[in-house]
């Protein structure tokens, strides 16, 4: 595993890391819950095939500025910023959880943005009939489990690294947490199910079995509103963060939908 | 010194194994548990506690607000408040207070509070709180992550509000308004004091000082708990410089006087043991959300933490709180938690508190937990005739500039007494 490229856009003033790594067709990805505080396995899989771009959110590590985001207008224009200066227009655009509504939403209101759509568990609808979990109301030692079908792939990923300092590592991790919350708080709801129809391309919805965030009825809720051609996997064993717990089934399945 | 008379109205029947069946008292206590012919008692008992207290001599009452909360039942502190405007004459009346950032818009507090110092003849003080996590981001939905800067917002408002001559037009960031106009007008000008409950964030105490705002420290864990956050404070004020007035600062404190204190640990045992193990039984997952606290204040919380586990003494932090509480009454007296006593020993605690915090707004919770209405007046009485006079000299060399301006008596209104015989013989 080589370390990837680092460099750093502007989005409202605030510097924003992207990851490059990898030949090919462009790809690019947006994190979920939590974020990406260390380059991942998952990643590497999709490099392998792929000139792969990993911006990181407003507020999410490796960025900031997510404070001067008061509206979900201001987040949409931010992630789209984000993806046309990583150099992303128009490419196939993957995401989970966080990243993968913005992902939508993007695609949505600017139909020349992505090439086709490869979701993971995106956040954005609820139904009171079948609620939602809720990520914020939670005691730290439960939340592993909630993220990751195995806690530990949770662990790895949060786990402060050799040498990091001591007191900015968890307040990254805080501040990412924060920023989800910021855009997605009290329910997740933002409005992007008025917005679905709106995406034409390809959409591959992926969803962990066991998933503990969000119920997997909610991908059918997604494949029906969005009006290009949709397909539905599961993901066996894995959880919300379906790319931390099964890297090279998710990895396959988001190269073979944007071949 | 000023000593303040508070209420938390507290539901007081909860079950006995309301800590093992339960998961909270707060954001989602079962509505199992209320019975609102038994709240109608509660809610007049403690209103007539409140009006006692007035009547026994305390300086103000002071009522707070609190959301989906089996031990706080107030949602709407100002409707108390008003009530209680009606029933004293000279007694201040502290809200402590309005959680700014849940009002829409904010000037809706200006309008309330303006009623109450205009009802009153001017007796309020007006407590803006950011309000706790239970109850502003849990029961009211409120972003943790956007909380302080549209509570900071929405106090701006609120001042203008008060002290602009002309109808204007406010243009926030999260609040606009064409016209703001506020009617009525409060009594006391430019506006009543203000006072601000905080936890130990140095923003706080800074923001207290250039406002020229009374600090207040409500905690439930008592004076020896709450030493480190005040004296925090005064040295945030030493380093602004601000003189030492005590009147700067508002410290809660729960109390229980008896002759003796062997009665009083008789006496006190059980509404204490119910308040601390019963009331504060409060759902640990809804304590940290993602933003409440500033990133300056959880540096300093896991340099605190660090500092902890080197051995040195720091408060518990936040989202501890509620799992390391004492709950047998020996403990909680021996945490100073609770102060009891015969009221010598109760006034020679209270006044070593006093001057060791520097703390000249002492707010009292002389009824807490499930105490009964007649215990509650016992120890309200015993208080104001016998420790009272011993605390009252406390800081003369100071002058309180943070108390209400109230109108002249001989201007005020003439509050009769509720005579319903009177009434009917009219009809």
């Amino acid at each position: 595993m080589t370390n990837p490229g680092m460099t750093t856009v502007e989005v409202n003033g605030f510097p924003c890391r992207v990851w490059r790594k990898g030949r090919g067709a462009k790809l690019g990805f947006l994190a979920g819950l939590g974020g990406l505080p260390r380059w991942i396995p998952f990643l590497d899989k999709l490099a392998e095939q792929r000139e792969l771009i990993v911006p990181s959110l407003p507020g999410f590590p490796g960025a900031t500025g997510h404070a001067v985001l008061d509206s979900h207008l201001d987040w949409v224009l931010a992630v789209r910023h984000l993806l046309t200066e990583a150099g992303l227009a128009g490419a196939d655009i993957a995401g989970s959880s966080v990243g993968a509504s913005f992902a939508a939403e993007v695609a949505a209101i600017w139909p020349e943005t992505a090439r086709r759509l490869a979701l993971i568990a995106p956040l954005g609808l609820f139904d009171e009939r079948e609620p939602t979990t809720d990520p914020w109301a939670q005691r730290a030692k439960d939340v592993p489990a909630l993220m990751c079908a195995d806690p530990a792939n949770w662990e790895k990923l949060k786990e402060a690294p050799a040498g990091a300092n001591s007191i900015e590592w968890p307040i990254e991790q805080a501040r990412a947490n924060e920023a989800a919350a910021r855009a997605f708080w009290p329910l997740g709801n933002t409005g992007l199910a008025k917005r679905l129809p709106l995406i034409q391309v390809p959409t591959l919805l992926l969803w962990g079995a066991k998933d503990q965030i969000l119920p997997r009825s909610y991908a059918g809720r997604f494949a029906e509103k969005i009006s290009g051609k949709t397909e539905i996997r599961v993901i066996d064993d894995a959880g919300h963060l379906a790319e931390l717990d099964q890297p090279d089934a998710v990895a396959a399945a988001i190269l073979d939908w944007t071949r | 010194m000023k000593l303040l008379w508070f209420h938390l109205m507290p539901y007081t029947e909860l079950p006995e194994d309301f800590r093992e069946k339960h998961p909270s008292i707060w954001v989602d206590v079962h509505s199992s548990l209320f019975d609102p012919k038994r709240a109608h008692l509660m809610y007049n008992d403690f209103m007539d506690e409140l009006e006692f207290a007035a009547e026994c001599g305390f300086d103000a009452v002071c009522v707070n607000e609190h959301h989906s909360n089996g031990y706080g039942l107030m949602p709407s502190p100002n409707l108390i408040a008003t009530a209680l405007a009606r029933r004293t004459t000279d007694t201040a009346i502290c809200v402590m207070g309005n959680s700014l950032a849940l009002y829409n818009p904010p000037t809706r507090v200006a309008e309330e509070f303006a009623m109450i110092d205009v009802i009153s003849g001017g007796r309020l003080i007006a407590g803006f709180p950011v309000g706790t996590p239970m109850d502003t981001c849990y029961a009211y939905g409120q972003n943790p992550s956007m909380l302080r800067e549209r509570y900071r917002e929405a106090h701006d408002l609120v001042l203008r509000a008060w002290t602009e001559r002309d109808t204007f037009a406010f243009n926030g960031r999260f609040n606009q308004q064409r016209y703001v106009n506020v009617w009525p007008r409060p009594v006391q000008q430019p506006h009543p004091p203000i006072w601000i409950p905080g936890g130990g964030s140095v923003e706080t105490w800074q923001w207290c000082a250039e406002m020229d705002y009374v600090y207040s420290y409500l905690s439930y864990y008592g004076y020896k708990a709450g030493r480190a956050t005040v004296d925090g404070f005064w040295k945030e004020m030493a380093r602004l410089g601000k003189d030492r007035n005590p009147y700067r600062a508002g410290f809660l404190q729960f109390v229980g006087v008896a002759e003796s204190r062997e009665e009083a640990m008789k006496l006190y045992a059980e509404p204490a043991e119910y308040f601390y193990a019963r009331c504060l039984h409060v759902g640990a997952k809804y304590a940290t959300p993602p933003g409440y606290s500033s990133e300056a204040t959880q540096r300093a919380g896991i340099q605190s933490q660090v500092a902890q586990a080197a051995g040195a003494a720091a408060p518990p932090r936040y989202q501890d709180k509620f799992q390391q509480l004492a709950q047998e009454m020996a403990d909680l007296v021996e945490r100073g938690y609770v102060i009891i006593g015969s009221p010598d020993e109760v006034a020679d605690q209270l006044k070593e508190v006093a001057t060791s915090l520097n703390v000249g707004h002492l707010m009292l919770l002389l009824q807490f937990g499930n105490m009964s209405k007649d215990l509650t007046r016992y120890n309200t009485k015993l208080f104001a005739e016998k420790v009272m006079p011993q605390l009252k000299g406390l800081f003369s060399e100071w002058e309180d500039r943070w108390w209400p301006q109230p109108m002249e008596s001989t201007l005020r209104a003439a509050v009769p007494a509720f005579q319903p015989q009177a009434g009917a013989a009219v009809d």
